[in-house]
């Protein structure tokens, strides 16, 4: 679906943000994109939706290079944006000038989903509150029905019911010929949600894995009381020491999204040893 | 749903749907909510409700009817009472016996409890029998 292959990019020549960046995104997943503030993962988005150039190395979509936006590339994908802009027209107005762009556009779906969500759909779009439009934007990306769905911190600026809303219309919405990208820091909103999660650190992928997979080869959680591994990385709790721990026996367990990446960004190496077979868009 | 922070995510959703087999809620040979569906309701990922049915497919609690959905299984509710049971002993049962321990609580004490605990109910904690 997204092929990244050797991307360099950055904002000032002096300042590369990606070196040598690889990253493929499949259909069927919804991936849960995560990094630092300022590790680049809006730029990455707008590399990937065509919105910002390759210095070097190849951003295809379908295929066809993301920047080239040929229109049969864009009328299936649909990117929104951490602060989404919104002209000064009422949700059917919008509706009747910007939906005949996705082809696969469904009204009915829209209204279900505004409903869900408690945006009117007669008042203007400008004169609502940030969070409305932003709701309202959420509803018509879902409801585009393109096979790419990028979403760039979609639950900031939601408040508390708007999140459980937004995790409930986006669950019911991945079909097996999509693939939805998620950036978020509120790995809280969306742990639940997602069931790949990329890292970007250090100008690159540092993860690209399947949570199944995770927890194949590790284990979150608690030292179990025979537990003689020492943990590949740990942090203290009020529930006790919550430790990444080698997994040869194939316990299952939730994979911990904050200790996982804190793990990462700390730069672990046990852990990136262990990581590095699932990694492997590191190699090329 | 809460999930709660350790225990596998596919595995709490078992547990939701083996609750609601047990209690008889869906009964055996009915439909059981679609993959979306409950991924909604839940709000978790899809490819997670799917991990929970295949799994509960391999231990025969649900069966699939291809391109209808998933069902019940005749013997469901005895099946996941057997699980529970085997999933007691092995995990829960060591837990409280450590906790025991570690407490000084001598098992006379634990069975006086339990014999004022069944007197002070007297209806049968019902699980339905096999």
């Amino acid at each position: 679906m997204v092929r990244i292959r050797n991307l360099d990019f950055g904002y000032s020549k002096r300042v590369p943000l990606f070196q040598n960046l690889s990253l493929t995104l499949e259909r069927g997943r919804i991936y849960g994109l995560l990094g630092k503030n300022g590790a680049g993962k809006s730029t990455l988005l707008k590399c990937l939706v065509g919105l910002a150039f390759p210095w070097a190395g190849t951003c295809t979509v379908h295929g066809q290079p993301a920047a080239a936006r040929y229109p049969d590339v864009l009328a299936d994908l649909f990117f929104l944006p951490e602060e989404v802009y919104v002209p000064a027209l009422t949700g059917e107005q919008f509706v009747a000038s910007t939906a005949p762009f996705y082809p696969r556009f469904d009204r009915a779906q829209l209204a279900e989903y505004l409903q869900e969500l408690e945006v009117p759909v007669h008042a203007r779009l400008s004169a609502m509150s940030f969070g409305q439009q932003k709701k309202f934007m959420i509803a018509f990306a879902l409801a585009a029905n393109t096979s790419l769905l990028v979403l760039d911190e979609p639950t900031n600026g939601l408040d508390i019911p708007s999140k459980a809303q937004f995790r409930t219309i986006v669950a019911s919405a991945l079909g097996e010929d999509r693939c939805v990208i998620i950036s978020t820091h509120q790995v809280r909103d969306l742990d639940a949600l997602i069931d790949t999660v990329v890292v970007v650190h250090d100008r690159r992928i540092v993860l690209n894995s399947s949570l199944d997979a995770l927890t194949d080869s590790l284990r979150f959680g608690s030292a179990r009381p025979d537990e003689t591994a020492a943990p590949l990385y740990a942090e203290a709790s009020v529930r006790g020491p919550q430790g990444i721990w080698p997994n040869p026996e194939g316990r299952p367990s939730r994979v911990d999204l904050e200790l996982l990446f804190n793990a990462l960004v700390s730069g672990n190496a046990d852990l990136v040893n262990h990581l590095t077979p699932l990694a492997h868009e590191l190699a090329l | 749903m809460e999930f709660n922070e350790n225990e596998a995510i596919y595995l709490q959703i078992a547990g939701y749907v083996s609750e609601h087999i047990l209690r008889g809620s869906w009964p055996p040979d009915d439909k059981i909510p679609s993959v979306r569906d409950l991924a909604g309701t839940l709000q978790v990922n899809p490819n997670t409700v799917m991990r929970t049915y295949e799994h509960l497919q391999g231990q025969e609690v649900i069966y699939n009817k291809r391109g209808i959905g998933f069902f019940v299984a005749p013997d469901g509710p005895r099946r996941v009472q057997e699980q529970r049971k085997a999933r007691f002993l092995q995990q829960e049962l060591p837990a409280f016996f450590r906790t025991i321990r570690l407490l000084g609580v001598g098992l006379p004490e634990v069975q006086q409890r339990y014999d004022q605990f069944l007197a002070a109910h007297p209806e049968p904690v019902s699980l339905p029998q096999a």
